[in-house]
């Protein structure tokens, strides 16, 4: 291009990582795989914080009338347990895989684009730190993690707390929405020679269906917390009643997101579970192209039952029906996805790995979890149980039982191709039945106790209720999953370091993770495979299969092995994040600090477009 | 002008497209994305759009919207913005045929454009503020009035930015053919622009004056 040649100089002149080990070659990677390493440890770390908090909850509640937690403090740990536990901790750790795996689920070499996919990261921890300063900066905020207002406004709500949340929120919904573009387009624009759409593995359905919630759900939160945050900065009066305002419209806002979100939490484990399911049934996976309608439906229907958050606000009868019923609708499909994973393990040769363990725990947990979901849909009932424990029992079944599972599942499944070591099978099944059975014990007496009439979010409450004995089986059931937690952090740590060696393929896997080497190498494959089958691992190494000469035919033609252009590092993005979180202070605190955040912001984005690529060539298979 | 320093020196993006002939759907993923972004543009837009339907006359203190409204004036910076439209698609037209000195003049128009619709706006807000004293902080009404606008307004500024860089870009004659693409989807995030506008100036400033 015709620049000048001091211009070129000047662009050139920026500096661009070289680092290939160490502590800089991580904070510049644009590398999905490091990024994806980079959000499980955060998202684990997070996800400890959460626990942490869980705990203190649990123990305050083990017997009546405790003051072990006052009551503001035990106001601000349900608060930051429930964001941190769905922002910082379960969603990234579904980051975590869709990074690392979605490229090598399709056959590509990297996401669509590499350098947006580490500003999601750290946007992703900015949040993350952002929020948990509040913790040391004034305390965090009480108003839970929906912050309704009028109570999260400053009149009844002074402080900082709530601001920290906004913004915490705000920052990290950043990250979470370039990733949402980023993977759609990375699935379907990405995929190798012959992966059709209708051969992608779920779990690549579950992530581009679970992207398009993102991308049409975070712009509407995103509205509801700029709305508040303005009434709280600059003195706005969307929600001020008395200047007319109808607190309502930010019920429907938050919900508008906040349902989708519980689906952009539970496809991506369901699609973790239809990959594992078939791999240790030695079936491929019963129904696919009804598994793949039913996530579509999941997620379209998804978008239409908000309102059922909100039946006791009196939107009268028929608008309480319509959504009754088209809560009820979504079992249908998820439904079938239960009926498609039964069969695809009847009849299978199944083996009773730590991986799977975890994944016929899913089926079991997130069955009441969803059965317990079709008795809150009822309008009539729901009003009768709405705001007590049986809600929160309902939703960690989904939450824990559904999401936490299929997370350990992928961890014990995907685990050895990411680090490239075996988890110990033996820790990983006493983790398993430890986690079943705390978790039952935690969560089952909170249903009893919601239809005993036990309000949610109380500090305290008075003995002789019949209350005491659930809640201390509860407490102890939280106490069980901590040791449950432990063993597997423990399992984590020493196999990392005295592990055996994963080979590339474990598991006898059927997809083309596993036709690499663990973990994979910079560049995925050496030679772009040639798709031809759903199972096109297991169809290569079982040539004998009715479709097994088509394939044998088509991976004739795999991609040549010729020198590989990968994508260097980049300061940039970690700049663009970190001018943002800069700004976020400046905000509450000061506004030069404020324009100085975003001025470092878009030198970052300037930056970002004319530094180039920093490409690199690697001869696969060889040095480069 | 050496093949190699193409990608140092192009705009945000631009040195992946060296490298993006092919891809699964045909679309190259820029114009993809730029899709998506609009999507979910659409949904924040809406979700604001809403919030005005809902609380447009539940202020309890005036100015109320049917006082204030100014419909000869924001014709006027409607007609403006849709023109710079025009000049965009020729814009791109010109881009897709390498020509890339045209290409500048197209931007430079669209950017003028832009320049006299935030003039127009910037007035009727300056003029509300001052005639009618309504503000921000005034009623409910002023509250979504002012966002509703100001971040359709953000985003014009946005948009010129961007067009900027790539005006700059064309004017040195470095924004080939096969750079179309960046040209392209800038255009169709100023057209998004411009459609949310014809939404907003329906909403906001035609229902209004019908009494609707």
């Amino acid at each position: 291009m015709a620049t000048t040649t001091l211009e070129r100089s000047f662009w050139q002149a920026l500096p661009k990582p070289r680092a290939r080990t160490g502590f800089w070659s991580w904070v510049t990677t644009v590398d999905h795989k490091r990024i994806g390493i980079l959000y499980f440890w955060t998202a684990l770390a997070f996800f400890l914080i959460g626990g942490v908090e869980a705990l203190l909850i649990r123990l305050q509640l083990a017997r009546p009338e405790q003051d072990l937690v006052a009551p503001d403090l035990f106001n601000q740990l349900f608060t930051m347990h429930a964001t941190t536990m769905i922002f910082l901790a379960i969603m990234p750790l579904t980051a975590a895989f869709f990074n690392y795996f979605i490229p090598l689920l399709v056959g590509a070499r990297d996401v669509a684009f590499p350098k947006l996919n580490a500003l999601s990261y750290w946007m992703f921890l900015a949040g993350g730190i952002f929020l948990n300063s509040s913790w040391v900066l004034g305390g965090p905020s009480d108003a839970g993690w929906f912050g309704y207002p009028n109570y999260s406004l400053s009149e009844f709500n002074p402080g900082l707390g709530v601001d920290f949340w906004i913004i915490g929120l705000l920052l990290a919904g950043i990250g979470t929405l370039v990733s949402g573009f980023n993977f759609i387009v990375t699935i379907l624009n990405m995929r190798a020679p012959g992966m059709s759409l209708m051969r992608m593995p779920m779990f690549a359905w579950a992530t581009l269906v679970t992207s398009f919630l993102i991308v049409f759900s975070f712009p509407v939160i995103t509205v509801a917390l700029l709305l508040l945050l303005f009434d709280r900065v600059f003195g706005t009066v969307f929600f001020d009643v008395f200047s007319g305002a109808d607190l309502t419209l930010y019920h429907h806002l938050f919900w508008v997101f906040g349902h989708p979100e519980v689906y952009i939490i539970v496809l991506p484990a369901m699609g973790i579970v239809s990959e594992v399911l078939p791999v240790f049934s030695r079936k491929p996976l019963f129904g696919y192209s009804v598994m793949v309608f039913s996530t579509m439906l999941i997620g379209f229907v998804g978008f239409g039952v908000w309102s059922h958050h909100l039946f006791t606000v009196g939107m009268g009868p028929v608008v309480n029906t319509i959504f009754s019923l088209a809560t009820m609708i979504i079992a249908v499909p998820t439904g079938i996805k239960m009926f498609n994973w039964i069969g695809t393990l009847f009849g299978g040769r199944l083996r009773f790995t730590a991986a799977m363990l975890y994944s016929l725990g899913f089926l079991a947990l997130f069955l009441i979890g969803g059965l317990t979901g079709v008795m809150l849909s009822a309008a009539p009932s729901n009003t009768q149980i709405h705001h007590t424990y049986f809600v929160v029992g309902h939703f960690h079944y989904v939450m824990i039982g559904g999401a936490l599972f299929s997370l350990m599942s992928a961890l014990h499944y995907w685990g050895p191709k990411m680090f490239g070591r075996m988890l110990d099978e033996r820790l990983g099944k006493v983790a398993f039945w430890t986690l079943f059975v705390g978790f039952n014990l935690t969560f089952f007496p909170m249903n009893i106790l919601g239809v005993m009439g036990m309000p949610r979010r109380i500090y305290t409450y008075s003995a002789g209720m019949g209350w005491d004995g659930l809640n201390a089986t509860s407490t102890l059931g939280a106490l069980i999953m901590a040791v449950s937690i432990l063993i597997t952090l423990y399992n984590l740590v020493t196999s990392l370091r005295n592990g055996e060696r994963a080979p590339a393929d474990p598991w006898d896997g059927r997809t083309l993770e596993w036709a690499i080497p663990s973990p994979a190498p910079e560049y995925n494959f050496a030679r772009l495979p040639n798709v031809s089958s759903r199972d096109e691992l297991w169809v290569r190494k079982h040539p004998q299969l009715a479709e097994g000469a088509a394939v044998a035919a088509s991976a004739e033609s795999d991609g040549p092995a010729e020198p590989i252009a990968m994508p260097g590092g980049s300061y940039m993005p970690l700049l663009v994040s970190l001018g943002l979180f800069i700004a976020g202070y400046g905000l509450l605190y000061s506004m030069p600090v404020f324009v100085g955040g975003i001025v470092l912001s878009l030198l970052g984005l300037i930056g970002w477009g004319f530094e180039g690529d920093n490409m690199r060539i690697i001869q696969p298979g060889g040095e480069q | 002008m050496s093949h190699s320093s193409h990608a140092a020196s192009m705009p945000a993006g631009a040195a992946a497209h060296g490298h993006e002939h092919h891809t699964s759907l045909g679309i190259p993923n820029h114009k993809l994305a730029t899709w998506l972004f609009i999507a979910s543009e659409s949904m924040f837009f809406a979700a604001l759009i809403t919030t005005y339907m809902v609380f447009r006359y539940r202020s309890v203190v005036g100015p109320h919207p049917d006082e204030v409204v100014n419909i000869p004036l924001t014709t006027v910076s409607t007609f403006i913005l849709l023109m710079s439209s025009l000049t965009m698609a020729l814009g791109v037209s010109a881009a897709q045929r390498g020509e890339s000195k045209a290409v500048g003049r197209f931007l430079l128009f669209t950017i003028l454009g832009g320049i006299g619709f935030l003039v127009i706006q910037f007035y009727e807000w300056w003029h509300l503020a001052h005639h009618y004293g309504l503000t921000w902080n005034t009623n409910i009404f002023g509250s979504i009035f002012y966002i509703l606008t100001g971040f359709h307004k953000a985003h014009v500024i946005f948009g010129m930015i961007w067009l900027a860089v790539l005006a700059v870009s064309a004017f040195r004659g470095t924004l080939r053919r096969e750079h179309a693409v960046h040209v392209d989807v800038a255009g169709l995030y100023w057209h998004f622009v411009d459609v949310v506008w014809i939404v907003i100036f329906t909403v906001v400033f035609l229902l209004t004056e019908a009494g609707v």
